[in-house]
């Protein structure tokens, strides 16, 4: 049998049926929903009489609008945002399918519920109305976003009409310095391929620096794989993702688990598969990084000076200098003279229990600047109740900053946590887009170490400075 | 879903890269339950001020284009997340085609299931079609899918290629569920395999 790529198995095991023309109908394991891309498609769904084909396999939980204040319980939602969490709440009762409400302690960002819950196995197909769909790779899932009309289509029928991508790898050889993080890593790959590089393309991680990572890691690097165009990030399942997945609710046990786990080991690339495009990069060689416009492939190492437009070439030029101003840099400046007055600490790609133990690391006995306003928005609500348990709650509060419940928050500020114009923000979320965190604001994006350096500071700050200083 | 055959219209010149869904569609305008009324706030951020004036200088203000019916846009159009309201705004706008050298893959795929088509085309031939769209009013863009191929003002005629199975379903405005659900035999098949290959799923 020809070599495969592990894209190539799981691709294989889903196909419904192929047309003359390589069009597929391509079953899918797992259909998560949440509030803002899906109330058009149950609307759809009435509007012609349907029902949703496997509700056993469809899971929705409210995230993006739900306040993070500790009074959302009496209200705290603007009327908008109430109506489309209502909407979700009716729709998934209506429809019969998973439901974990903004009153339950499992609610949270759904790429990081759907993990925690074992509703994310090895070799599945994960869809979601929402591009960071691509976390769920972590655990060698073939996962990605989709649009609404999409997800009409996934809840009528339990398939999605899908053409074969292309095969990329990105190997990260050796060990990451002390300092630097998979954020750093999915970073310094954009940063590499630029946002276009991975269209059209589903991206295999591999190479000891990935191996290296534990399952909190991995997600975050395969959750940026959309920043770099690609339309799906994988990583092959090992030992750790299956320690990861063992006792969850949702995943198998006894007799089942044994033959699932029989199954998961076949995951992986075959000596000699072909892959299309290939990106090595040195585990060594990768610096903590930070983002200084308004694109994630706007990275650049924190040692760095703030570029120039005209270091660019093409299109890059005006988009260059429209960043500049949008941003208010100046180039050449150093970027850890940059001043942040905001920090943000959370989202589906840094908001799990070790992000929060990082950044809990290097605030412990310290203050945020003066001035600062920094908060950390939990990834769930299981994630929060254990950085209490361990004392890193009382951390973040000691050193002044804010201690929210689970949600998205600043990472796309639909709900009330917004910047205002200006104001600059050293944010763990995947994108520092115009007006994203709020009209006008600005934003870094960084790891979760780096950002606790910076609410300390006052400014973008080299971790590896701050780590020794400790010592 | 509105069918696509032809379409002769004004375009817009938007030479940006990474022009992204939010701005196309700021998040909070992403409240709504419905899919229509969005072309109010379709790029809003670069349309209008804080105050709600609108900015002169941006292009679909400009009396020339406030009919545009399609974009002409700098490489990797629609990057970012995956909101269909990026095409509803659009759509609502009244624009029916975008044309780019390259487009992000989920933002490309939503476009033909709301009856936009995304044209890709190599680099000058978007250039030569921007400076053409540069011209407002005066220059009309065909673009014609039965056909393939867009036509600038001055005649010039440059083929594009586009899937055949989308191009299908948009010629004939169809909904890509109805057609799915009447392989439901085939979907039923796959499930009874599946579950004993992979009972745990
Ligand atoms: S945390 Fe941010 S990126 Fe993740 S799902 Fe929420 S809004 Fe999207």
């Amino acid at each position: 049998m020809k070599a495969r790529t592990l894209y190539d198995k799981i691709w294989d095991d889903h196909v419904v049926q192929q047309a003359d023309d390589g069009t597929c109908l391509l079953y899918i394991d797992r259909h998560l929903v949440h509030e803002v891309t899906s109330p058009q498609a149950f609307e759809g769904l009435r509007m012609t009489g349907r029902k949703v084909r496997a509700p056993e396999k469809t899971i929705a939980v409210p995230d993006h609008n739900v306040p993070t204040t500790l009074d959302r319980a009496n209200g705290g939602m603007n009327e908008e945002s109430r109506i489309q969490v209502d909407a979700l709440d009716t729709n998934a009762k209506d429809f019969g399918i998973h439901y974990y409400p903004v009153s339950d302690v499992r609610q949270g960002i759904v790429h990081i519920v759907g993990p925690e819950q074992g509703w994310t196995l090895p070799g599945m197909t994960v869809v979601c109305g929402d591009s960071h769909t691509a976390t769920h790779g972590a655990f060698g899932s073939l996962a990605h976003g989709i649009g609404t009309s999409e997800v009409e289509h996934v809840l009528a029928t339990q398939t999605l009409i899908q053409r074969k991508g292309k095969n990329m790898k990105v190997e990260i050889t050796g060990s990451l310095l002390p300092g630097v993080t998979a954020k750093d890593i999915t970073m310094t790959v954009i940063g590499e391929t630029g946002t276009a590089g991975g269209t059209g393309y589903v991206i295999e991680y591999c190479g000891q620096a990935i191996r290296e990572l534990s399952m909190e890691g991995r997600m975050t690097v395969c959750n940026m794989a959309i920043e770099g165009g690609a339309r799906a990030g994988l990583i092959a399942p090992d030992e750790k993702t299956f320690a990861y997945c063992m006792g969850r609710p949702h995943a198998p046990k006894g007799a089942a688990w044994e033959a699932a786990l029989t199954y998961w080991k076949t995951l992986f690339t075959d000596e000699g598969a072909h892959f299309d495009k290939v990106i090595t990069i040195k585990g060594e060689d990768i610096a903590p990084v930070v983002t200084w416009g308004t694109s994630p492939e706007d990275v650049l190492p924190i040692t760095g000076t703030v570029p120039a437009a005209s270091d660019f070439t093409g299109g890059k030029v005006d988009a260059v200098q429209r960043s500049l101003d949008y941003m208010g840099l100046t180039p050449g400046m150093k970027l850890t003279d940059i001043k942040i007055d905001t920090v943000f600490i959370g989202s589906c790609t840094n908001g799990r229990i070790e992000d929060l133990r990082a950044a809990a690391a290097v605030l412990k006995g310290k203050k945020i600047n003066d001035g600062m306003r920094a908060m950390v928005v939990p990834g769930s609500g299981l994630v929060r109740a254990q950085a209490e348990e361990e004392g890193l709650a009382q951390i973040f509060l000691d050193a002044g900053f804010e201690w929210r419940l689970a949600g998205c928050s600043m990472c796309l500020a639909m709900n009330p946590d917004q910047l205002q114009p200006g104001e600059r923000c050293a944010a763990t979320s995947n994108r520092n887009f115009e007006g994203r965190q709020g009209r006008g604001g600005r934003t870094h994006l960084l790891s979760p170490a780096m950002a606790a350096a910076a609410a300390i500071t006052g400014h973008l700050t080299d971790i590896r400075e701050m780590m020794a200083e400790a010592v | 879903m509105e069918k696509f055959t032809k379409l002769t219209g004004v375009a817009a010149p938007m030479p940006l890269v990474n022009i992204d869904t939010d701005m196309i569609i700021p998040k909070q305008f992403l409240k709504t339950i419905k899919r229509s009324g969005l072309g109010a706030n379709l790029f809003d951020e670069m349309r209008f001020n804080l105050d709600g004036t609108e900015i002169a200088d941006f292009v679909l203000n400009k009396p020339a284009y406030r009919r545009a019916e399609i974009i002409v846009a700098g490489e990797n159009f629609g990057c970012g997340s995956s909101r269909e309201h990026a095409p509803w705004a659009l759509l609502d706008f009244g624009i029916r085609a975008v044309i780019a050298t390259s487009f992000a893959d989920i933002f490309y795929n939503n476009c033909f299931k709301n009856g936009i088509l995304p044209i890709v085309m190599p680099e000058d031939v978007v250039n030569a079609l921007m400076e053409d769209a540069q011209r407002g009013a005066n220059a009309r863009i065909t673009v014609d899918l039965e056909e393939q191929t867009v036509t600038a003002s001055d005649g010039q005629t440059y083929p594009f290629e586009v899937d055949a199975f989308k191009r299908h379903c948009m010629m004939n405005g169809l909904d890509d569920i109805g057609l799915t659900m009447e392989k439901a035999a085939s979907i039923d098949s796959y499930e009874a395999k599946a579950s004993t290959l992979r009972p745990w799923v």
